[in-house]
């Protein structure tokens, strides 16, 4: 018989050799920057094209969301129909995002079907006209999911706890009113697109099995555009943090759960330690065995999750903790929080319990790169934030190396309740 | 096509095995043949809380996600109508400290009655936020109990009602687990960096000694054709009048199955299908619509479901739906339409196959229904469907009498 109290002997993950696979680098005639991931068994590709043309750049609200939308929607050459019948008749998917600072056009396609495909995005970016009528949909048809958004507590506690850390001008604190998409006009479109995509700055992501000639292909397509004819135009925003930091909001009297959001203004990638304080936040509420999730979900059953992470934006963050509890335990939970915030500044992370979250962290990354779409993103994340893969090598480092000592100085200077916002939206 | 090996140990435990050595990780995928249909009608929500019990320790091990983590692993479980899943995925080297935890807990929960007070309520709230403290959260409570009057498709996953979860026992925990949890009822695939030798060891080691238990032979009431149209009214404090409409469709091993899959994608696949282009965009009566189904292992629902803009009327939204399922029934499709549909199975199935855990997840599912095999003979399934078959089957399945209809209007 074997002794199932005994657990089988593993192998450290903090011990394996992570390496990121490095990706294939060219420039376009017209400079821009090609990174590519080979990889992969699939006969599928990913290409993405990031423009700065995020809401970073836009003078007025939703204008830049609202061009990036309606890349899709009429060219010179195709109207809505026949652009979606295109890319759908090849099995493909065109896709496109907006955030902060960046706006993205992605494709997931077979690679037999690459060459048909980029022709067709490269209209887009080029020769889009934002119909009138398409425009007029649009707005009417946001401003109805916009109404059914604001009855939801998490849509209406995120949108609030992000203008508390950064206030309401800045791009990162903003939000949309209905008003917003009435004010907007296809003539603000147009003058976006040209300044921040025919012209703008472009950068190209590509992986999976990627056609052999892929780097002549999109040469021949995209590298005589006028792309990156225009410099970026240098735009500092203030932060404007709210003074008041605790607010209780009744969105729906009938709600049974509050979304509770606590959030502090952070540094970003670019502090020395960051790295340091993504294993302290893995700790307090980064993962499923973290202490917010084993104590309040799993001890107190209040709530079907519980996280905290730092925010993925380029030039701040903010240090989120975030849930949906139930209406009459939010002021336990947050009770809570703070209890876990004050263990991890009175005492040192016990050896055990820090060897495990080194471990879990080396080992989910170690998943996180399996697969070339996985590797790509990694590198784009890198790319956009101004780092290398040195800052890879570095995180590694960190995790094996981080001390309880060094948590607890961190957890000491951070996790101070009297610096976060806190919010309730039931 | 994913190549696998199978072997069957001697309690019943089938286990699959698919090599990838392009990967430095493994997954175990542990599929238990029950969900939410096998519960009994005053006790549903079970099959999903029961996933919830399964982290909460097992009879030789007391915490299950520990030691997982500790060997660097991440692990997930869902819960359908149909079945349960658990999966995990962990550096190969530390493969077998899947194996220790899973074969602990199908050989015996610990039972914790802390556990199944705690889950209780976390389930609770997952149930309120998901379904109760959102707007419309409610639709396919209503609609399921509309379309379905005798198959336990008539319930939802999470339950009929909080109380079911409020009001579960130890009692029918430990009934619940040694009916369903054994290794005849259950299918292992692992895949990844392993070789079919390591895991028919493992396989053996961990999982050998397991009692077999009872197979379990499903015997569920069978929902009775439908003979008249039924249409139920809602009125709710949501912002925007909404409709969702039905249809009763193949189950999920029948050619219809494949046709109606195709329809789903016809009607409301992307941005140039017809739900899309005639409701959205040109008679602009809907702000979204959608066209889907569930996949479900028993006969399932066809669904169409979208968001009235203000000011149009339900009548005229209902009609205009209804003409874009009569274009189906009365006139063929054309070449390229379904050469679309086709193109666009192959690509999904393209990236579906990606990773290890959706390939694991897979052959669970096709063994599950019958024979791992199938997985690499989907396509051709689809490739065979003609434009005949698609008008045969829409009108064979968009009749009046077989349809459901749920409009919720704004208060």
């Amino acid at each position: 018989m074997i002794n199932r109290t005994v657990a089988p002997p593993i192998t450290d993950a903090v011990a394996f050799d992570l390496r990121l696979k490095p990706c294939d680098r060219y420039t376009l005639d017209n400079q821009v920057p090609v990174y590519a991931i080979n990889a992969g068994a699939q006969e599928v590709v990913m290409i993405e094209w990031v423009f700065y043309a995020g809401n970073w750049y836009e003078s007025k609200n939703i204008v830049a969301g609202t061009t990036n939308f309606m890349l899709k929607n009429g060219t010179q050459q195709r109207n809505a129909f026949s652009i979606n019948e295109y890319f759908e008749f090849y099995g493909a998917y065109l896709n496109r995002s907006c955030y902060n600072e960046t706006a993205t056009v992605t494709l997931h396609c077979l690679s037999k079907h690459v060459a048909e495909l980029l022709p067709v995005v490269a209209e887009l970016l080029t020769e889009s006209i934002f119909p009138e009528q398409e425009l007029a949909i649009y707005k009417q048809n946001q401003k109805q999911r916009l109404e059914v958004n604001l009855k939801k507590c998490d849509f209406v506690s995120n949108r609030l706890i992000d203008e508390y850390v950064y206030g309401f001008h800045h791009p990162y604190g903003k939000y949309t009113s209905t008003l917003d998409y009435d004010a907007i006009e296809r003539t603000e479109l147009e003058k976006f697109f040209n300044r921040f995509y025919q012209q703008g700055t472009c950068r190209v992501f590509a992986a999976g099995k990627l056609p052999t000639d892929l780097d002549q292909q999109l040469n021949r397509v995209f590298g005589s555009l006028p792309l990156n004819s225009a410099a970026l135009p240098e735009i500092n925003y203030s932060l404007n943090p709210a003074t008041e930091k605790k607010y209780r909001i009744i969105n729906d009297k009938e709600g049974v759960q509050g979304a509770i959001r606590i959030a502090q203004p952070f540094f970003n990638r670019h502090h020395p330690d960051f790295p340091k304080v993504q294993v302290l936040n893995n700790i307090f509420g980064g993962f499923f065995g973290s202490r917010l999730m084993s104590n309040i979900r799993e001890d107190k059953g209040y709530t079907y999750g519980i996280h905290s992470y730092l925010q993925n934006h380029i030039h701040h963050s903010a240090w989120m903790i975030s849930t949906e509890a139930g209406r009459d335990v939010c002021e336990a939970t947050i009770t809570e929080v703070y209890k876990e915030m004050e263990l991890l500044r009175q005492e040192p992370v016990e050896q055990e319990e820090l060897d495990l979250v080194k471990n879990y962290m080396i080992g989910s990354l170690l998943g996180d790169l399996d697969g070339p779409f996985q590797i790509i993103g990694r590198w784009k994340t890198y790319i956009l934030n101004g780092l290398d893969e040195q800052y890879f090598y570095n995180s590694i480092d960190t995790i094996r190396k981080v001390t309880a000592d060094d948590l607890q100085t961190l957890a000491q200077q951070h996790l101070n309740p009297e610096k976060f916002y806190e919010l309730v939206v039931v | 096509m994913i190549t696998f090996e199978r072997f069957v140990l001697d309690n019943g435990l089938k286990v699959l095995v698919h090599e990838d050595h392009s990967t430095p990780m493994a997954v175990v995928n542990i599929m238990y043949d029950v969900g939410a249909r096998d519960e009994n009608p005053d006790k549903t929500g079970f099959a999903h809380l029961f996933e919830h019990l399964m982290f909460g320790g097992s009879i030789n091990i007391p915490d299950y996600d520990e030691p997982l983590q500790r060997a660097g692993g991440e692990n997930n479980a869902y819960t359908t109508n149909d079945l349960t899943n658990y999966y995990c995925q962990i550096p190969a080297e530390n493969i077998e400290t899947a194996f220790w935890l899973e074969s602990d807990r199908m050989l015996s929960l610990a039972f914790s009655k802390k556990s199944l007070e705690v889950q209780r309520k976390v389930v609770c709230e997952e149930f309120k936020e998901h379904y109760l403290n959102k707007p419309y959260g409610d639709v396919w409570h209503k609609m399921r109990e509309l379309a379905y009057t005798k198959h336990p498709y008539r319930w939802m996953t999470i339950g009929k009602e909080l109380s079911h979860v409020e009001n579960a026992h130890i009692d029918d925990v430990k009934q619940f687990f040694f009916k369903h949890y054994r290794p005849v009822n259950a299918i292992l695939v692992v895949a990844g960096h392993v070789t079919v030798e390591q895991v028919k060891r493992l396989s053996e080691k961990w999982f050998g000694d397991i009692p077999m238990g009872d197979p379990y032979v499903r015997n569920l009431p069978k929902e009775p054709p439908q003979t008249e149209k039924r249409v139920k009214e809602v009125h709710a404090a949501v912002p925007l009048d909404a409709l969702i409409k039905t249809w009763h469709m193949d189950a999920r091993l029948d050619k219809g199955y494949y046709v109606a899959d195709m329809i789903t994608e016809i009607l409301g696949g992307g941005g140039s299908s017809r739900l899309y282009q005639q409701l959205v965009k040109e008679k602009q009566y809907f702000s979204n619509v959608d066209c889907y189904h569930f996949g479900s292992i028993d006969s399932g629902l066809l669904t169409v479901e979208g968001k009235l803009v203000k000011g149009v009327k339900m009548e005229d939204a209902v009609a205009a739906i209804d003409d874009e399922i009569q274009q189906l029934t009365t006139s063929l499709i054309d070449e390229p339409e379904l050469q679309k549909i086709k193109n666009k199975t192959e690509s999904v199935i393209a990236f579906e196959d990606m990773s290890i855990m959706s390939r694991a997840n897979s052959l669970a599912m096709y063994e599950l229904l019958g024979d791992a095999s199938m997985m690499n003979t989907e396509l051709q399934k689809y490739q065979d469907i003609t434009i005949a078959d698609i008008r045969q089957y829409s009108q064979q399945i968009f009749q009046p009498h077989n349809s459901n209809t749920l409009l919720y209007f704004a208060n």
